[in-house]
């Protein structure tokens, strides 16, 4: 059977993209941020998933106000790093698990979860920086990845207990596929930051910090934290930070008696261009 | 009834909801045409012939044109659909940002880098500091 082994969670600042594609890692500004994802380099390569579960959002990229889903899983084969106005990133294409994300998908519906299923789709960073900060510059990515896009760009999004819920739904999902999988899922977006307006550049890391805490201690608990104080304490971008419930719902410990996760590691930075960036690795024991 | 809207109270801050989408459709599907480098080379070709071709209001054709983000938001623009002209015109996602504050680039980026913009006095609008 499938299992969940790991939960990670990052930001995903389209700057630290830029800053590795431009060799820029070692200047002083990038150094300390980098840093911090050496622990997370070496476990990946020590504990290597057979697929990745990833869960972003597009920034006006793939979804333009065309179609605004708010849960869209990739059943694709592959998909490639999109241009988002610079140029597409050179980092390697995407290739996805359709066979597990279909079965994800038959599951999560059938459980309540009205996805959106996409079978053609470029990625932006909101997907490819995770795996730069978590793989570096390798020639093709480790393992399949399951791409699972959240509308968190047009307001209302989706609260974090839905989030919580819907992560719950996949982990039953990934348990019940009949191949020995091991699988991560990974949190990304936030911190604290706020892009526009101005009140652009707001940063609060004591809101980063106890987020951090409850996140690992009572995610049920921060699940029901309302949107007003993301936007209100956090910035009004911050609210990506409720695509981290997801992964965070897939952990044991979401179901009764289920065993709380190992904290493998913990990281938090400021800034990586307007943004507050923080790290965690949950092991399921 | 009225919808509840309680971020209406945050300073400097706009919530991309239904209605303030509603209103800059138009200009954010312009903005996503930038996306293509063709689409890109013809607007700084020819911007106001390249906005003429999309059924924008003529005060978010002028916004665009200023580069005034703190206009088109308030015309119903989004920063990640805006921030595509930013691209077009080679400048970073933090140029973007601090050209919303008032601030000058230089002053912007050293607030990030000695810890951003404190929460403290930025909750509510008319909140003493």
């Amino acid at each position: 059977m499938a299992r969940i082994t790991a939960s990670v969670y990052t930001s995903h600042v389209p700057a630290i993209g830029a800053a590795i594609d431009q060799g820029k890692t070692a200047e002083p500004y990038w150094a300390p941020l980098f840093a911090g994802y050496e622990p997370s380099k070496a476990w990946l390569k020590a504990n290597p998933p057979d697929a990745i579960f990833l869960v972003f959002n597009d920034h006006a990229t793939a979804f333009s106000l065309d179609l605004v889903p708010t849960f869209a899983i990739g059943v694709a084969a592959e998909y490639a790093p999109a241009d988002e106005g610079y140029g597409a990133r050179l980092v390697p294409r995407v290739i996805g698990h359709p066979e597990l994300a279909s079965h994800i998908a038959q599951s999560v519906i059938q459980d309540d979860f009205d996805l959106t299923i996409v079978n053609r789709m470029d990625v932006d960073h909101g997907l490819t920086v995770p795996l730069s900060l978590m793989c570096g510059q390798p020639a093709a990515w480790p393992c399949p990845v399951i791409p699972f896009a959240v509308n968190v760009v047009q307001y209302p999004v989706p609260s974090g207990n839905r989030c919580y819920l819907l992560g719950r739904a996949i982990r039953k999902a990934v348990a019940s596929y009949d191949r020995d999988l091991r699988v991560q899922i990974w949190g990304t977006g936030g911190m604290s930051h706020q892009l526009h307006g101005r009140r652009a550049g707001l940063i609060n890391r004591k809101f980063d910090h106890a987020f951090l805490d409850q996140l690992i201690a009572d995610p049920a608990g921060l699940a029901r934290k309302p949107h007003i104080e993301y936007l209100r304490e956090a910035g009004a971008e911050a609210i990506e930070l409720v695509m981290w419930l997801i992964a965070r719902g897939a952990m044991d410990d979401a179901e009764p008696g289920g065993k709380a996760p190992r904290v493998h590691h913990r990281f938090y930075h400021v800034p990586a261009s307007n943004t507050a960036v923080g790290h965690l690795i949950l092991e399921n024991r | 009834m009225a919808l509840d809207k309680p971020y209406l109270d945050i300073p400097g801050t706009t919530i991309f909801d239904m209605d303030e989408s509603r209103k800059g459709y138009w200009l954010n599907q312009f903005c996503m045409s930038l996306m293509k480098a063709g689409n890109r080379a013809r607007f700084k070709a020819d911007e106001r012939a390249c906005l003429d071709e999309w059924p924008m209001t003529e005060a978010q054709k002028q916004a665009v044109m200023a580069r005034d983000l703190n206009r088109c938001i308030e015309l119903g623009g989004n920063i990640y659909f805006l921030s595509k002209i930013g691209a077009t015109d080679g400048r970073s996602f933090q140029y973007m940002a601090g050209s919303m504050t008032g601030m000058s680039e230089e002053a912007y980026r050293k607030m990030m880098i000695d810890g951003g913009r404190s929460i403290e006095g930025n909750r509510y609008i008319g909140e003493k500091k």
